[in-house]
């Protein structure tokens, strides 16, 4: 008979809950769920060693434990400090600890460009998520935001360093997953940026997995770019005998087309198992697969929003309405306009677009 | 004449060299740690010599070693912090470079205190020169042997080396020296678990400057009760204050912490005033990044009492009032100095100093260097300097590693004394470019509010 | 050329190696990147961060993570004489800043630029330890402290009068 351990009682928001010792704040807080759950940013249970950085989880510990309940000095990064017996703590519960967070998101947006509605990862995005919750609707910021070019780093995928808060969370993936890891922490302080120094792209049977472990869309599958917003898209679960990991996978449909193939992730945006390459980017059609039924997405993502039935491909109306004749009306819009040129980087333009920003197209007619 | 322990022999011509430092005392601590006491007797002495870190912190040294872990099988190191890098410090140079066998001494006996047969001195890469002073004098130690196999046959191995850093502040911080001794980015470890029980390579380490170190041979020469005799209250013993700014005499003195900072600043034998004739502004006591204190509330508290070098007077008031020892970095300001654009030159060394890790440090000390420049620049608005108040506030205390706090401080106490001399830079743009605000009342005696009748 | 160590270098380190535990050679990359700075022409490129990651058995990326960390490695080449001026506080308080505007109008460039002739760059640093003996540069392996007018001048004519023999 196996010795019963012994747990430990903590109170998070004067909930109390008992969990094994050794856990962390974040952990014991996942175990109660609901909104005493602080935000992880950077924290992926997943991946060793990571977390402590972003600092969005941060709580007050009111009691360090029943032997010493002296209050812990300064906030602290709930995914990396374990629980005591005894302890207490103030999430939702402390001014203080809204207070925190609420700066750290707008830290985070500071540079962070805000181009939701061209990004990939809208939607999914747990950036978005943190400051719809927790941020203010300005920033003070007034400033030239930092830019990067964005690279490919291998056929599949894409670096948009502009997006990214750092988290490191692909450089563990990197380092925990593959053989041997191609890009890192480059440069130090705001220059800090994720990259491979010199241009080389990331070859590996599981790399792609860093797309799934980015909490914005710093990094996105170029097989799924600008194909299709997440919200459109229907996820069923799917899975397919693979030689290299578990083969249990999302497919992101529309009809019986398949838009991107990603991990199974859970209520946290935390993969369940991780899956190789050749699923993520190779396998594109429905018959690859065996579909299991609809993922369950939470009703309150936009993703649930999509009340798409069946797996029918939509009729191609226009095609029928004009008997059979390719249609004449639609034309380039940049034929016409001068604004939203594509020559032209947004982000590159200091505050507001004005039509000065954009050069005269005098060949319209 | 304040008594000196470190510095007293450092005018004897070539006590950079074994034989001259030998004849005048040298490893005399040595030896008699080595051959007449055991290892937790030199931790008791250092204990009750109440010694306390020199490197900014100010945490007792005794205790600090007392934590150390001491698994079977798994060997301890002792790391000495050479890596000053804190703006106003230069202190650890000064004894590095013209007493090596004193810091070899201290590292000795420390080692032996902890159980560590492998020591390594982290010394800033800028210091380019040292590493070759402190080698020459570790192949002396050798020679004569105080290092390696069996030491003077007490059969305590050790040995020391000298690793160079390449330029980062942060690489003072404990745990990102670590992680830089590692032959990695010195990015601070999140903590716990702490040194003590995991750091060099996850073993049980103690890391500790380069000052304390070698307070450790007048201790073990005189005897924790006598070293704690020394000085008033908690501070006890010598330490050495690096002057520096609108002085006289810029450079290193070790003082007893019996003195008051008038008669540091003004007196001969220390810092011998200020030149020109120029009046006294303001001061940075501790290094840049502990707050800075306008002439009134340095020379006395905010209770009218005179303040005094030691690390209880410092910060008497607390940060409403008063500052810190710190790392003993000590800035003088003369009435011609502008408060905005030393705050503005401090905001970019630690913009310049983050490591990048966490969020805040990352994003908020390069906002608040951009704020500053603007308001220096004549293009501030009266809001920035709530703002600035508002992200320092934002960056305090949410950080991995004490680096936020160092760069929210002198933006913090810079507005909190001097917030009349920002809002003239924003309402005098023009002005502001041309000359500076001056003296103003700064100078001027505090009125001291009288004690309520009970 | 192909970027490798003379055998005295390549002795130097094995000893570095030496200091510490088995297995633990990546804690060398910090001294090695300084001794392959100091030979390979005073910067490091991506092939003489390779030529280090191969010697000490690491990756180049772990290299590369290091290499663009620490302010004192060049990652571009500099000139032959780099003057690295300190513009910290204590060192502003001591008018480093006039030093600085005058080294650019002498040597007719900007800071972080070299002169056309290769021999002087000019870099602007963060606090260098030297506070009490502002206005300080770094030059090299050593600290030119107490920085006048004057003293930049024989400086300069000091290099220049060195690169020509």
């Amino acid at each position: 008979m196996a010795e019963e351990k012994k747990l430990f009682k903590v109170k998070i928001d004067n909930i109390t809950v008992e969990v094994e010792p050794g856990t962390t704040i974040l952990n014991a807080a996942r175990k109660i769920g609901g909104e005493v759950v602080p935000p992880a940013m950077c924290y992926y249970s997943k991946l060793q060693g990571s977390g402590g950085k972003c600092r969005t989880c941060l709580v007050k510990v009111t009691k360090g434990s029943e032997a010493d309940p002296r209050p812990m000095p300064k906030l602290v990064a709930s995914c990396r400090t374990t629980v005591m017996d005894g302890m207490e703590v103030a999430n939702i519960t402390s001014p203080e600890v809204q207070d925190a967070r609420k700066g750290i998101v707008e830290f985070l947006l500071l540079n962070h460009p805000l181009d939701c509605p061209v990004c990939d990862q809208a939607g999914e995005c747990d950036l978005q998520d943190l400051s719809y919750e927790h941020g203010v609707s300005a920033t003070r910021y007034e400033f030239k935001r930092r830019t990067f070019d964005k690279i490919d780093i291998g056929d599949h995928i894409k670096l948009h360093m502009t997006r990214c808060i750092l988290c490191y969370r692909c450089v563990f993936t990197a380092d925990q997953l593959t053989n041997k890891r191609e890009h890192g922490v480059l440069n130090r302080g705001e220059a800090s940026e994720i990259g491979t120094y010199i241009q080389q792209s990331l070859d590996n049977d599981f790399i792609g997995n860093v797309i799934d472990v980015c909490p914005v869309g710093a990094l996105t599958d170029r097989t799924a770019r600008f194909k299709n917003r997440v919200w459109f898209l229907k996820p069923v679960d799917a899975h397919r005998n693979c030689d290299k990991c578990c083969g249990k996978t999302v497919l992101w449909m529309r009809g019986d087309e398949v838009f991107r193939v990603t991990a199974r992730k859970d209520k946290y945006g935390e993969v369940e198992e991780f899956i190789c390459d050749t699923c993520r980017f190779d396998k594109k059609s429905a018959a690859d697969w065996v579909i299991e039924g609809p993922r369950a997405i939470s009703r309150h993502s936009v993703i649930s929003q999509g009340h798409y039935v069946g797996v029918h491909k939509p009729h191609e109306t226009i095609a029928k309405v004009m008997d059979g004749r390719s249609p004449k009306l639609l034309m380039d819009i940049h034929s016409i306009s001068e604004v939203n040129q594509p020559a032209v980087d947004l982000s590159k333009i200091d505050g507001p677009a004005h039509s000065n920003d954009f050069p005269k197209n005098n060949s319209v007619q | 004449m304040g008594r000196k322990l470190l510095l007293d022999k450092a005018h004897i011509e070539g006590i950079r060299y074994y034989d001259v430092y030998r004849k005048n005392g040298g490893y005399a601590a040595a030896e008699k740690a080595l051959k007449s006491m055991s290892p937790d007797l030199v931790t008791e002495e250092v204990k009750k010599s109440g010694l306390r870190g020199r490197g900014g912190a100010g945490f007792p040294t005794g205790l600090k070693w007392s934590f150390l872990a001491k698994p079977e099988g798994v060997p301890r190191y002792l790391v000495c912090n050479a890596d000053e890098s804190e703006p106003g410090t230069f202190k650890d140079r000064y004894l590095m470079e013209f007493l090596p066998h004193l810091l070899i001494e201290g590292l000795l006996i420390s080692s032996f205190a902890l159980g560590a047969n492998r020591t390594y001195i982290y010394i800033r890469g800028e210091y380019a020169w040292i590493p070759d002073i402190l080698e020459e004098a570790i192949r002396e130690a050798h020679k004569n042997g105080w290092l390696g196999k069996n030491i003077q046959g007490t059969g305590f191995d050790l040995e020391i080396y000298v690793q160079r850093g390449a330029g980062a502040y942060i690489c003072g911080e404990e745990t990102a020296l670590i992680e830089s001794l590692e032959g990695k980015r010195g990015n601070p470890r999140i903590k716990p678990p702490f040194p003590a029980v995991k750091g060099l390579w996850q073993c049980p380490t103690v890391v500790n400057n380069v000052e304390t170190l070698a307070a450790v041979v007048p201790i073990i020469n005189i005897g924790g009760d006598e070293y704690v005799k020394i000085g008033i209250g908690k501070s006890t013993g010598t330490k050495l204050i690096s002057a520096c700014g609108n002085i006289n005499k810029p450079g290193v003195y070790e003082i007893d912490m019996t003195i008051s900072v008038e008669e540091f600043i003004y007196s001969d034998e220390y810092c011998g005033g200020i030149p020109n004739g120029k009046r006294l502004k303001a001061c940075i006591p501790g290094g840049s990044s502990v707050p800075i204190l306008p002439a009134n509330l340095l020379l006395k508290t905010a209770k009218g009492e005179p303040r005094m070098m030691t690390y209880e007077s410092l910060n008497d008031g607390g940060f409403a009032t008063g500052s810190m020892m710190g790392s003993g970095g000590f800035i003088v300001f003369d009435e011609d100095q502008c408060v905005v654009r030393h705050t503005l030159s401090l905001a970019r060394f630690y913009h310049h100093e983050s490591c990048g890790q966490c969020s805040p440090c990352r994003e908020g000390t390069g906002w608040m260097e951009r704020v500053l420049k603007n308001i220096e620049n004549g293009k501030g608005k009266m809001s920035d300097i709530d703002l600035l108040w508002d992200i320092q506030r934002k960056i305090e205390g949410n950080t991995i590693c004490p680096l936020g706090d160092a760069a929210a401080w002198p933006v913090a106490a810079a507005i909190r004394h001097f917030r009349d001399e920002f809002e003239w830079h924003v309402r005098n743009p023009e002005e502001a470019l041309k000359r500076n605000f001056g003296l103003a009342h700064y100078a001027d005696p505090l009125p001291v509010v009288a004690a309520a009748a009970v | 050329m192909a970027v490798q160590f003379s055998e005295e270098k390549l002795n130097k380190v094995k000893e570095i190696i030496a200091r510490y535990p088995e297995g633990k050679q990546k804690s060398a990359l910090i001294p090695v990147l300084h001794l392959a700075q100091e030979s390979f022409g005073g910067w490091l490129s991506a092939e003489t961060m390779d030529y280090v990651a191969s010697l000490l058995q690491l990756t180049s990326i772990e290299v590369y993570e290091v290499a663009t960390f620490y302010s004192m490695y060049n990652l571009k080449p500099v000139g032959k004489y780099l003057f690295e001026v300190c513009q910290t506080g204590p060192c502003m308080l001591r008018g480093s800043d006039d030093i600085i505007a005058y080294i650019r109008e002498k040597l007719n460039i900007g800071v972080g630029e070299t002169t056309t002739d290769g021999l002087f760059t000019l870099k602007t640093v963060e606090c260098l330890g030297a506070c009490g003996y502002a206005p300080m540069m770094q030059l090299g392996k050593h600290f030119r402290e107490h920085l006048t007018k004057a003293k930049v001048d024989e400086i300069i004519a000091e290099c220049r009068r060195e690169a020509n023999n």
